[in-house]
């Protein structure tokens, strides 16, 4: 512990992995994971399937325990040993993969519930709403794109814009790290652009880290890019300099 | 006790007079060929014994009934449980002796025939207290020692080996000598040693060798029996008692787990059976099916059916019945199976609560089904002989049918092991409940195997119901008892998981079994429940659980 | 449930009134017709209605807190039949304390039973039930302590769907058991009953039974209103958030095994006081009502009526036990086979209840969203 204190990258960064290891029966879905993301920073993550990207996305929100490894938030929170609720607490947000909202509240709703607030059964039973809260909605839903769907059960909407109410909810929680799995899958060609957009406009004052497949998508983000392979960092470095790395062609994009 | 010293006195005074071996000759002869031919071999003599007992006074009657015991007279036996029924007779005027017998017969007590033209108003009772009760039980112990039952002569070393009595010695030498069953010798040669052993006024050396039978006897009776003797003595002879009592004891405890062990296999192969259909429709496809009690019902009602046909028109197959039933059964079974899960079940995959529901309506209309039927009450489903019986295994009594059914669980457990692993079904069914679209696209008809599988659940829990109808109640409610705890052997073995189901439901068994002479068999299942809940909520996915990403989907 | 623009649902919306109004008038109707009019009278309501209908709102009100976790939290819980009974036996003990020296054995302290079995003194779980307030108390305290423990346990080993409804009903079972028994001290098999006075009036006079429909009535009543304040809250809106996305709801942050632990501990709450009504106009209150099929039958009302719909789970519980009075009365072969028969077409042909159903909005997911997906809006 007070080795990992005295680490200048730990103690700089807003997100520290250093040599996660996790494996399910047997299979090492990572080994030997090292991360380092600077504050402020937009980070995309590559990697074929099974290169351990969202392995790596579960352990960080605590949804799956490392067997061995450091992972540190504001280089002083240990994640290793929070739930859920308390990393999210912490200001780490995540968007899964598939489109995970409330698909029985409307967009609204959804937007209330991930609005920044206390997150307690007493507050929520008997609190107040705050009085910027109407606010700081329309604001989020302007952002989204999603102003005159307001009203509408999140079950109706189309894919890409439950793509967007979910990275919505994310602004809504208003967190220092917002962790994006795949945002752009299954999306056409104009909303991939537009939710590259989105991301730049976030990435101005969040540290980012997203997980994609698509090339076109990552080389419209324009930043730092991370190759994972067989849950490992195989290669790090802009896109140009990673995608002539020969290994990293050998095991991902040359096929 | 002093009564029974007189007969064994009165015994030895006989043998005193008479050569050793023309004695035990003549006795035996007389006790056991009197006893096998109901004649009159030796009336006069007999005429003297009987008559005796035509008294008011209770030490004469103390005294008939000790010449009655030595003198060996065929109809003793029946004279004394007459005594004892209350039931034995005399004519104070013609001093003769009468009894009645098990059909209110009039017996002649000297003969054994028929009496003929006895008022039975003018007889009275021979009356009875409490010792010459006393004196009687100890006469029929020693009559039964001679008795040509060897059950009567087993319990008459028995009575001897508890009473411990120095006057029985001689009657006991005796029986020894003329006795040829050696299993019968070795009950005469312990209840000898007990009495040796116990007398004070025998030689020591005697008594030590009579302690090392009675140590060999091994059982809760000669443990007692040693322990009291070495309370009641010093010396070698306690240390010796001392010695063996303690290592009967902790012998005998560890028979008492052993015991218990097996006691726990039996209810564990009960719950395996029960629970062994429902690993495969809730742990391998994931289909909560209340109803599979109420398939464990209908197996059994299928025996019963079986067995009713068999009976009114070839009662010679009565024993072959349950082979007839176990396929009659999982057809029957399985069938109702596939007809649920086409009818109901597979529109419901996906919705694990409105599955719960469904089923369980359907377990409330399969109960009222067959109470409508057969009607609300038990049903009498019989044993075939094979089931029925019990044989000895060191000091544990085994019965067949619970032996059978544990045979016959693992027989069951392996049977569906094998279909799921080497047969072309059982890969296609592992192959749909991993991967559906996978398997459909490799050409398997998911909708086929997902009926199949279902009524391979439902089947083996029909036949499940075969052998259940042995041990259990058959009525319509016959299912109710065992579907939450078969649920609850699932779950705790871990879901998918078919060895898990193995070792769940033997431990619980066993774990049952330890528990109840602790807490109680309600109490000891209330507790094994409640362990079992929070069990489940340290591990929610069971003892042998599959871990990472795929069991989360 | 109309939303209105801002997707809002108010606290009373034209259902709740409906519902209320409904309940205002049984609660005054039905007295006015037992008690006022003759017996002769076409109008008269004969007792054994009082009952049978304060009896359905007994269940109505146990029908209603199932809802609240299972309609709005996806919480199937087969043990609400056991917060019933638990409710029913706390109101029942303090029943038996007040017959005194009335009873058979006319023993000033022990009920009949104790005196029966032989037991010298008072089992300390029965202290303190000669008190109305403190027998009040423990119909809350009892099934809301067994909740809050279980749910405590449960919820934070994330035990879910199935899982959950299987070891609810293993603890329901265990309870049947434990009752069963004479050494627990709750009258075992024959439970409690031949009760005589509550609050010094008597449980087989008119005005009381009167007074009891009107409570139960009145309890229906506030127990919608506490759920309904609690479902159009934020924390009801957390609650469909767990139920319809339960890792979601996590990691943005809420502690999921809290909202469930309080909702199944008011749940079993309520549950407790809907026994504590039954059991004086029963007359009865014996170990066969932890019988597991209870607490599933409980769950049947709920889905015919329409789960997460709160009236609809009054009214399936209304409706069910209509057909159960009629069936027993007329047709008592048959009932088993309709109850079956109403599990399997309910799930199979009528997923949100007949209250689902008629509105045809309700809040539970819908499977396939009825418009053509609009197209996402163009960048400018």
């Amino acid at each position: 512990m007070s080795l990992a204190k005295d680490n200048p990258a730990l103690t700089s960064s807003v997100l520290y992995l250093d040599g996660v290891c996790v494996s399910f029966d047997g299979y090492k879905a990572l080994r030997g994971l090292s991360l380092t993301l600077e504050p402020g920073e937009m980070r995309a993550i590559i990697g074929p399937n099974g290169a351990g990207k969202t392995t790596m996305m579960d352990v960080i929100t605590g949804k799956t325990r490392p067997d061995e490894g450091e992972i540190y938030f504001n280089g002083l929170h240990d994640l290793t040993k929070l739930d859920e609720p308390s990393i999210a607490e912490l200001g780490i947000g995540r968007k899964f993969q598939k489109p995970t909202v409330f698909e029985s509240h409307t967009v609204e709703d959804n937007i209330l519930l991930a609005l920044k607030a206390p997150r307690s059964a007493f507050a929520t039973l008997f609190g107040a709403a705050p009085a910027d809260e109407r606010e700081r909605i329309d604001r989020i839903l302007e952002t989204t794109r999603l102003k005159d769907h307001r009203a509408r059960m999140a079950a109706d909407l189309s894919h890409g814009q439950k793509q967007w109410l979910e990275i919505g909810m994310l602004l809504a929680q208003d967190p220092k790290l917002l962790l994006v799995d795949e945002p752009v899958a299954g999306m056409t060609d104009a909303e991939t652009a537009q939710t590259a957009e989105l991301l730049r406009e976030i990435a101005k004052d969040h540290s980012v880290v997203v997980v994609e497949h698509d090339m076109t998508f990552v080389r419209d983000l324009g930043v730092k890019v991370t190759v994972l392979h067989e849950g490992a960092v195989l290669a790090e470095g802009p896109l140009d300099v990673v995608s002539a790395d020969p290994r990293v062609i050998e095991v991902y994009l040359g096929r | 006790m002093r009564m029974t010293r007189l007969i064994g006195a009165a015994l030895s005074r006989a043998m005193a007079g008479l050569g050793r071996s023309a004695f035990t000759a003549t006795v035996a002869i007389g006790l056991l060929g009197g006893a096998l031919a109901p004649s009159t071999v030796r009336a006069d003599a007999s005429d003297d014994v009987v008559a005796k007992f035509s008294t008011d006074r209770f030490p004469d009657t103390e005294k008939a009934i000790q010449d009655l015991a030595a003198s060996g007279l065929a109809t003793g036996p029946a004279m004394l449980d007459a005594l004892n029924a209350n039931q034995l007779y005399f004519d104070p005027a013609s001093k003769g002796v009468y009894f009645t017998n098990a059909a209110g017969e009039l017996i002649v007590a000297r003969t054994g025939s028929k009496a003929e033209g006895v008022a039975q108003a003018r007889l009275k009772k021979v009356r009875l207290n409490n010792s010459v009760r006393g004196a009687m039980q100890a006469a029929q112990g020693a009559l039964s020692l001679m008795s040509p039952d060897p059950a009567k002569r087993l319990v008459g070393a028995e009575s001897v080996f508890k009473s411990r009595d120095p006057a029985s010695l001689p009657a006991v030498e005796m029986a020894l000598k003329a006795e040829k069953d050696a299993k019968i010798r070795r009950a005469f040669e312990q209840a000898r040693a007990a009495v040796i052993a116990s007398d004070k006024s025998q030689d020591e050396l005697n008594r030590l060798e009579a302690l090392d039978f009675i140590k060999e006897r091994g059982d809760q009776d000669a443990a007692s029996l040693l322990s009291t003797i070495s309370a009641a003595n010093d010396g070698r002879v306690k240390a010796s008692a001392e010695e063996g009592a303690r290592a009967i004891q902790s012998r005998l405890a560890l028979w008492a787990h052993v015991q218990n062990i097996w006691y726990g296999l039996s209810l564990g192969s009960v719950l395996l059976l029960a629970a062994i259909g429902l690993a495969i429709t809730f742990g391998v496809m994931g289909v909560i099916n209340m109803a599979h009690g109420e398939m464990v019902m209908l197996g059994a009602y299928t025996t019963f059916v079986v067995q009713e046909w068999i009976r009114s028109h070839n009662p010679a197959l009565f024993d072959y019945s349950l082979f007839i039933a176990i396929p009659l059964a999982f057809v029957f079974t399985g069938f109702i199976g596939v007809i649920i899960e086409r009818c109901i079940i597979r529109f419901l995959y996906g919705r694990p609560l409105e599955t719960l529901l469904a089923t369980f309506g359907l377990s409330l209309m399969l109960q009222q089904a067959v109470r409508s039927m057969f009607g609300a009450n038990n049903r009498e489903v019989g044993a075939p002989a094979f089931m029925s019986g019990a044989f000895e295994f060191g000091a544990l009594s085994i019965t067949s049918g619970r032996m059978w059914i544990i045979v016959f669980a693992i027989a069951v457990f392996v049977g569906l092991l094998l279909l799921l692993r080497v047969t072309p079904f059982g890969l296609r069914m592992r192959a749909v409940t991993q991967n559906r679209r996978m398997a459909s696209a490799m050409g398997v008809d998911t909708n086929r195997v997902d009926a199949l599988a279902f009524g391979l659940g439902s089947g083996i829990a029909g036949i499940a119901g075969v052998a259940l109808s042995q041990i259990d109640n058959v009525s319509p409610n016959l299912g109710q008892s065992y579907i939450i705890d078969s649920f609850m052997v699932v779950v705790f073995g871990g879901v998918g998981n078919l060895w898990g189901t193995l070792v769940a439901a033997l431990s619980l068994g066993i774990a049952n079994k330890f528990l109840e002479p602790i807490a109680g068999a309600v109490l000891g299942k209330i507790l094994l429940l409640v362990f079992i809940i929070l069990f489940i909520q340290k591990r929610p996915r069971g003892l042998f659980a599959l871990k990472g990403r795929a069991v989360e989907a | 449930m109309q939303l209105d623009l801002q997707g809002k649902a108010p606290f009373l919306d034209a259902r709740s009134r409906i519902f209320l109004a409904v309940l205002a008038g049984a609660a005054t109707l039905v007295p006015i017709l037992f008690l006022a009019t003759p017996a002769s009278s076409f109008l008269h309501m004969p007792a054994y209605l009082v009952a049978l209908f304060g009896k359905y709102l007994c269940f109505a009100l146990l029908a209603l807190s199932l809802d609240l976790v299972w309609g709005y939290c996806g919480i199937l819980s087969l043990g609400h039949g056991a917060f019933f009974s638990l409710g029913g036996y706390a109101m029942g003990m303090y029943l038996m304390r007040q017959i005194g020296t009335r009873g058979v054995y006319a023993n000033p302290i022990l009920p009949d039973f104790m005196v029966f079995l032989n037991w010298k003194e008072l089992p300390m779980t029965w202290w303190g039930f000669s008190s109305f307030s403190y027998a009040m108390l423990m119909v809350l305290l009892v099934p809301g302590i067994l909740a809050f423990c279980f749910g405590w346990f449960a919820f934070r080993s994330r035990v879910t769907g199935v899982y959950l409804s299987i070891i609810t009903q293993a603890m329901t079972y265990a309870l049947l058991l434990a009752f069963f028994r004479n050494d627990m001290g709750f009258g075992g098999n024959n439970g409690l009953t031949d009760f005589k006075d509550l609050l010094g009036f008597n449980v087989q006079a008119d005005g009381m039974r009167a007074a009891l429909f009107s409570i139960s009535a009145i309890a229906l009543g506030i127990g919608y209103l506490i759920a309904r304040a609690v479902v159009t809250s934020k924390f009801g809106k957390v609650l469909i958030a767990i139920r319809d996305a339960e890792s979601r709801t996590r990691f943005i942050g809420y502690r999921v095994e809290t909202y469930k632990v309080v909702v199944f501990t008011l749940s079993a709450m309520m549950a407790g006081v809907a026994g504590a009504l039954y059991v004086p106009q029963v007359g009865i209150i014996n170990p066969s009502e932890f019988s597991p099929a209870n607490s599933i039958e409980a769950v049947i009302w709920v889905a015919v009526g329409g789960r997460g719909t709160l009236v609809g789970a009054a009214l399936g519980a209304v409706l069910v036990n209509f057909a159960k009075t009629w069936f027993t009365g007329a047709l008592p072969e048959f009932w088993l086979f309709a109850l079956g028969l109403l599990f399997i077409l309910v799930t199979l042909f009528l997923p949100k209840g007949i209250v689902g159903t008629m509105s045809g909005l309700t809040i539970w997911p819908r499977r396939k969203p009825p418009q053509a997906r609009p197209q996402p809006t163009p960048a400018e």
